[in-house]
């Protein structure tokens, strides 16, 4: 490696929008880095790009009725299933819970590390440094892509070009043709993709995902988080002085200016204004600015500093991961411990445990029978020949196994005079014996008669219970009975 | 007309000559591709109408369709989606549909419909019924409550013009009884059905009762149903229970009329209806 410095000439996005408003945008031309963080970037995007075109294609053996796929939505059939996890469209709340995990998982890590989602896991960012890594192949880097742009169409440009966005839509049709996968059984969708079998709402699917991938990976890259993502503007709520964000020590790179080799470093700051953090900055700011909306905290200016400190002979880590606390401190000469427990991080972490704890058991005592009880609204009730009052319910049974199930039906809370339940094919069912269906809901039309004035007439409430006859599994929901006023 | 216009001296942009009580406007035209886009709807328009037609009398269009051609054509095509249901209840007896849980669902869900459209402005939703127009989700029957005897009366109706309409009608006994054994008679009717009674009036009004009302309403109240006599013995009162309306329908009786539904809907509609309001409840 040289010990020669070169200067870049580049200037920060930021700095060439003349009017803040409105500005044209400022393409980025982000040069090559290589040092630890990129390395992890690296590791990062090839992990989760494995999971995602691969996690489809795991097989999860649940009975010769159920698909085999371990991560499945089907949306026809109304079931999600997650490895051992079968889900009905009735329990989206564990969905639900699944993303407060999620953002609270996102918030505690924000408050401890900044923006470590957006610099490493964001879709956005993996698929554009991807994107990138592509334009760096056929194109170049940074010199040779800002001359080819400012240069004059010529052969050698276009096929250059041409090729760029042929790979780049090849990778979009993939991400989309992924992303169907979890969504229909692969093994087979994939098949019946390339022989034009597999229906319109597939190829509809890809080519819109293919059309988002290449739309805002390969062009609208780093606007997608300046502008587009509500992330960035509020992810700074979970920030304060103990939360670690890339920062320059200005305390110790100012004043910069230029060095030449064997030169004084007495009276000057070590930063030597070559540019290079600005150079490699995937969304166009000079980090030296100080904390910015559309830093991502990917890092990479730090690696490309430490580079150029190595090669002057001076420490490295002049733009580090630091917190703002410690870098005030810094700059008094003290040092003080992070401070990983604050009030702020204890919350997230408690909200985190207690919530995952609830979805946790939610999943874990989770019923595999379940009822709904629809009160009959027209009419409300009945009044029958005796003088009795009849109200009429429909009651929906959830079998959630995917086997047969015979249920005991009874009811708590009221004494019926008559009780009567058709079945779904309107015979009558006898022994209150109901019969559930294997993986389906089963419907019952129920009619109660109390005698009038036994009951509260502007609703009695009581209970509707269903039990497994052969386990101990019970269902039950309230319902009331209503007569004349 | 001023030759220049005056310019918002914060914005920058043109300020239009109009005032109002001192609010003046900028001018802030519309962005040229939103003109656009509505001329272009304008125009498509136009083209939408000489394609496909709507008009009366309009013809068809380039395409050799209109509206009207696509709506029976969905029409047609919802029609032979339904065919194998239809097919199966028009072929099938009830007993059959009834055994049949595709077809006997079919029943249901389209007797539902067809309730709603032609049944429920007399008889309420869901055969919830109203003063004057009988409940059908209930036990009691006027004329019969078997799906034979529903299909019939749903077929010819009641005291219409229809030959084989079912027909009855109580006579009017103003003038005929004096105040006192009316009364008497409407004390006597409370009493079959429980209902708060002068008992000794109760005693007299059985003879009156044997007399006038039995051989239609039977001895101990029980109607009749081949006549469609209301069962008085019971809890249900198609007017009311009220004495004073006992009376009135005893010297001025009301009766509802039902319109014959054969050949105003199909034969599988009526099949149709039959099931659902057999199942609503009260079938026998």
């Amino acid at each position: 490696m040289s010990d020669v410095v070169t200067v870049e000439d580049a200037t920060s996005a930021t700095k060439l929008r003349k009017d803040p408003l409105y500005a044209d945008r400022v393409r980025v031309y982000p040069k090559l880095v290589k040092g630890t963080f990129r390395r992890l970037k690296w590791i990062a995007l090839v992990m989760l790009l494995g999971i995602y075109y691969g996690a489809a294609w795991i097989r999860w053996d649940r009975g010769p009725d159920a698909p085999d796929q371990a991560f499945l939505i089907d949306i026809v059939g109304r079931r999600a299933y997650f490895l051992w996890i079968e889900i009905w469209p009735q329990e989206l709340y564990f969905l639900m819970g699944l993303l407060i995990v999620a953002a609270l998982a996102l918030f505690l890590v924000t408050s401890l590390a900044g923006r470590v989602w957006c610099g490493y896991a964001c879709p956005q960012t993996v698929w554009t440094d991807l994107f990138m890594w592509v334009e760096r192949k056929i194109e170049g880097d940074r010199a040779a892509r800002i001359r080819l742009d400012k240069g004059p169409l010529t052969a050698g440009k276009a096929a250059r070009k041409v090729a760029k966005h042929v790979a780049w839509l090849v990778i979009a049709v993939l991400t989309g043709g992924a992303w169907i996968m979890y969504f229909n059984d692969a093994p087979t969708v994939v098949p019946a993709f390339f022989t034009g079998e597999a229906g319109w709402k597939v190829y509809l699917f890809v080519a819109l995902f293919t059309a988002t991938t290449y739309t805002l990976a390969g062009w609208a890259r780093e606007q997608v988080c300046t502008y587009m993502c509500p992330w960035p503007r509020f992810q700074a709520a979970m920030f304060d002085e103990d939360t670690l964000i890339v920062t320059y020590e200005k305390w110790r790179g100012e004043p910069r200016a230029f060095h030449k080799k064997g030169q004084s470093w007495e009276g000057r700051g070590d930063c030597v204004d070559c540019n290079q953090c600005v150079a490699v900055c995937p969304v166009g700011i000079d980090i030296r600015d100080g904390q910015q909306l559309e830093c991502i905290s990917c890092a990479l200016c730090i690696d490309a500093c430490n580079d150029v400190m190595a090669k002057v002979g001076r420490p490295g880590n002049l733009i580090t991961y630091d917190t703002e606390r410690r870098q005030h401190d810094s700059a008094q000469g003290t040092t003080r411990p992070y401070r990983l427990v604050r009030p702020r991080t204890a919350i997230y972490s408690l909200l985190l445990a207690s919530v995952a704890c609830l979805v946790g058991w939610g999943l874990i005592t989770r019923s595999s029978l379940d009822i709904n009880i629809l009160h009959d609204r027209s009419p409300l009730f009945v009044k029958l020949s005796d003088g009795s009052i009849r109200n009429g319910y429909t009651l929906k049974v959830l079998n959630k196994r995917r086997e047969d199930r015979m249920l005991e039906f009874s009811v708590a809370g009221i004494d019926p005079e008559q009780l009567q339940i058709l079945g779904p094919d309107a015979t009558g069912v006898e022994d209150f014996t109901l019969h559930a269906a294997p993986d389906t809901v089963t419907t019952y039309q129920v009619y109660i008669a109390l005698p009038d004035g036994t009951f509260d007439p502007s609703g009695e409430e009581f209970s509707i219970e269903v039990r497994d006859v052969d386990g101990n599994e019970l269902a039950a929901s309230k319902t009331v009975f209503r007569g004349p006023e | 007309m001023p030759t220049k216009a005056e310019k918002d001296k914060y914005s920058g942009t043109e300020i239009r000559d109009h005032e109002w009580d001192g609010i003046r406007e900028l001018n802030t035209p519309l962005p040229k591709w939103w003109v656009y886009v509505f001329a272009a709807t304008i125009i498509w328009s136009i083209g939408y109408f000489a394609f496909f037609p709507f008009l009366p009398g309009q013809g068809v269009g380039f395409f050799g369709k209109n509206q009207r051609i696509a709506l029976s054509e969905d029409i047609a095509a919802a029609q032979a989606a339904q065919a194998r249901f239809v097919d199966g209840i028009a072929a099938a007896s009830y007993e059959e549909i009834q055994a049949d849980a595709e077809l006997f669902n079919f029943s249901i869900t389209g007797g539902r419909a067809a309730f709603a459209d032609n049944c429920a402005p007399c008889h309420g939703g869901g055969g919830a019924g109203r003063p004057g127009f009988p409940v059908l989700a209930d036990d009691d029957w006027l004329w019969g409550g078997t799906v034979e005897e529903i299909a019939y009366s749903i077929n010819h109706g009641i005291r219409n013009e229809s030959p084989d309409s079912r027909f009855s009608e109580m006579p009017a006994f103003e003038g005929v009884l004096g105040d006192e054994e009316v009364d008497d008679i409407v004390a006597f009717v409370d009493s079959l059905s429980g209902l708060p009674h002068d008992a000794d009036a109760a005693v007299r009004g059985a003879t009156g009762y044997a007399d006038n009302c039995a051989s239609c309403h039977g001895d101990q109240g029980l109607g009749l149903r081949e006549l469609g006599a209301p069962r008085l013995s019971d809890q249900i009162w198609l007017y009311s229970s009220n004495s004073e309306e006992i009376a009135s329908q005893i010297l001025r009786p009301k009766h509802g009329v039902m319109p014959a539904w054969q050949g105003r809907v199909n034969e599988t509609t009526v099949k149709m209806l039959t099931l659902y309001v057999h199942s609503l409840g009260g079938g026998e």
